[in-house]
């Protein structure tokens, strides 16, 4: 078996395919890079697969916590494992939009799924999960709220600060002038959706497109960044984990590549 | 001696000689880079560099000092961070990396940016010194318009008089002839022994061309810049023909281009993590600005090549210009410096960048950084780019291997 490990800025995810090239397992786990979280996470998949140890026979770590990560085989970044593991997931895709913790990006595809050119944000956590995160703290919902309140959104709001810290206090104002939390939510999407477009238009994107990350979770979120695009944005299976996917895909064409 | 100790040496003695000139009370200048050293060197003037001293303190993790004394003292975080250690340098005056002797002359060119005519019009005020400044507006079109050449001789004649006045002596135009053939040399072995990495593999550590290009700066009009550069170009012509490669530890996997100025404070880092996979930055198109070349005694000449410095052309000459060097050099990917201090160079970075994959197809990343502001850089991020041009390039390899 092959086994991909994303450790993320927020979460951690291990995939694991089978001598077919199917999946045989997906864990994830929302804590990332600087807890033990890959190691539970790694069991998981383990367990879920049927695996010991001795039957993996490739790692490939991928994300923010790769570098670190001692058991891997291969360091392949995320944004090659995005690429392999969206292609392997879905046909015909040619833009990747990828929104995490604190990154976000845009991935161009070539032929055969190749990485032809990315964009990613830089110092900033405008426009990633971080500020999502900070939303809803501020909105007093949980995370995975934010959508069906701001599907009820009858106004449109624009939240124009670019600094995560910053818009915080403007959502804080905008509250306490009697905006409805739906506006607002739908407003912190609508951000988000505009500066990812930046980078998407930047890569110079192409339909069809879908999204991963844990972001992609958020459907109100994925109908702002269509409605942004101006195409129909598709949300990849395991959205979370396509990361990980993508690296067990590499693991197991790795290994086979030896094997010839 | 090794061209590397001949470099070390000739640095020390750069400043020394003008931490004592100042003791002796002759007059001290504090030049732009790209300035027409000819006249200073003619006038026999000692030159400091404000711009490699403010390099030499960031490579030396100490530009945090003068940057907050600066910010201090009300200046923009966004202003160019050479600035930013320079005039902070000019209140604090000491560095631990090197000393230098304040000015008594401001000799500035704004043919490398805008920012230096208000960065050296303070230095002037605030030190109640004279200055003297080239304006060399930015060429709009691809070739440098008659006017502008005409601009600048106005200006360098202009500037004769005032270096005449400022050093109450006569300009000797013969000496000025060997300075102008002398300097002319000497950019030529530069270019002769940096166009060594043109080679496969290139002899030549791209970083290395970082180092040496502190001396390409004060050193074009002198006996010892010549001697140095045509020793430098014999070591890359003698490991050339060996066949050998860039380092001892490692083999050359991958060629690319370094778009900008090295990021000083993170200098190691950033070139260890591109030594680690194998890549060598066998050029970039910064240090192409030092190839000053005209006709000795052609002043019309040399005002055109001051005022053909490529951070001063347009779009479409930036472009030929990056595309001519993947050619040449042979190279397989890009990383372009998104250097916050540096408005000029990014402005136009991501047009470039779209421009050259077009026409080349190859990869490329652009990676936030500044350089001597040591705030604007993330390790991990610098990394992760690196790593994602790496399997790029490698597929691209891959898909010609299988033709």
């Amino acid at each position: 078996m092959y086994l991909g490990i994303d450790i993320g800025s927020s979460s951690s995810k291990v995939a694991i395919l089978d001598e077919q090239k199917r999946i045989a397992a997906v864990s994830v786990l929302n804590l990332g890079t600087g807890t033990d979280a890959y190691e539970e996470v790694m069991k998981d998949a383990m367990e879920q697969a049927g695996a010991r140890k001795e039957d993996i026979k490739f790692v490939v770590a991928t994300g923010y916590g790769r570098i670190n990560f001692k058991g891997a085989d291969k360091q392949i970044t995320e944004i090659t494992c995005h690429a392999k593991g969206a292609s392997f997931l879905m046909e015909d895709i040619h833009t990747i939009i990828d929104i995490g913790g604190q990154d976000a990006k845009a991935i161009k595809l070539g032929e055969n799924g190749q990485v032809a050119n990315f964009v990613m944000n830089e110092k900033c956590a405008a426009g990633t999960g971080r500020f999502l995160e900070v939303m809803a703290r501020v909105l007093g919902c949980r995370i995975d709220e934010l959508s069906s309140f701001a599907e009820k959104s009858t106004k449109e709001i624009s939240i124009s600060s670019v600094c995560t810290v910053f818009a915080e206090s403007e959502v804080i104002s905008r509250l306490s002038a009697g905006e409805k939390v739906s506006d607002v939510a739908r407003g912190a999407h609508m951000a988000i959706a505009k500066r990812v477009m930046g980078m998407a238009g930047r890569v110079g994107y192409e339909p069809k497109v879908v999204m991963t990350g844990g972001v992609a979770l958020n459907q109100d979120m994925v109908r702002c960044m269509s409605k942004e695009m101006g195409c129909e944005v598709a949300v990849a299976p395991y959205c979370q984990a396509v990361g990980a996917i993508g690296a067990a895909v590499s693991a197991y064409d790795i290994s086979h590549k030896k094997e010839k | 001696m090794t061209s590397k100790e001949m470099l070390n040496h000739l640095v020390a003695k750069h400043y020394e000689g003008a931490l004592q000139a100042k003791k002796e009370g002759r007059p001290v200048v504090w030049a732009t880079s790209i300035c027409p050293q000819e006249l200073l060197e003619t006038m026999g003037l000692v030159t400091v560099y404000p711009e490699n001293h403010a390099a030499a303190i960031g490579a030396r993790k100490e530009a945090l000092t003068f940057i907050e004394h600066s910010e201090a003292e009300g200046y923009s975080a966004d202003i160019c961070s050479y600035a930013r250690v320079n005039m902070g340098y000019a209140d604090i005056r000491h560095a631990e990396a090197q000393d230098i002797p304040l000015p008594d002359l401001i000799f500035c060119c704004s043919n490398i940016c805008n920012t230096v005519i208000k960065w050296y019009e303070n230095l002037a005020k605030k030190l109640n010194i004279p200055l003297i400044m080239f304006d060399m507006p930015f060429n709009h079109t691809y070739e440098v318009p008659a006017h502008s050449v005409k601009y600048m001789r106005g200006q360098i004649e202009y500037a004769i008089k005032q270096l005449e006045d400022f050093t109450k002596k006569k300009f000797d135009y013969d000496k000025f002839g060997e300075v102008m053939k002398l300097s002319n040399a000497t950019c030529e072995w530069w270019k002769k022994a940096t166009d060594w990495a043109k080679v496969k593999p290139s002899p030549l550590n791209g970083f290395d061309m970082f180092n040496y290009m502190a001396m390409i700066v004060c050193m074009r009009g002198n006996e010892d810049g010549h001697k140095l550069f045509k020793l430098w170009h014999d070591e890359m012509e003698a490991k050339a023909k060996k066949g050998k490669g860039p380092w001892n530890s490692a083999e050359e996997k991958y060629r690319i281009i370094w778009d900008g100025i090295a990021c000083w404070p993170h200098l190691a880092v950033t070139f260890k993590t591109l030594k680690k996979y194998g890549i060598n930055m066998v050029t970039s198109t910064y240090p192409e600005s030092w190839n000053v070349r005209y006709e000795t005694n052609d002043l019309s000449g040399m005002a055109k090549a001051y005022a053909s410095n490529y951070a001063n052309r347009n779009l479409d000459y930036d472009t030929d210009n990056m595309k001519k060097l993947v050619d040449d050099f042979s190279v397989e990917g890009i990383v372009y410096h998104s250097n916050r201090s540096c408005k000029l160079m990014d402005f136009r970075q991501y047009e470039v960048q779209r421009r050259i994959a077009e026409a080349t197809g190859i990869p490329s990343v652009v990676f936030d950084g500044d350089q001597t502001d040591p705030r604007n850089f993330s390790e991990a991020q610098y990394e992760t780019r690196i790593q994602a041009l790496v399997e790029m390039m490698e597929k691209n390899k891959e898909a010609k291997r299988r033709g």
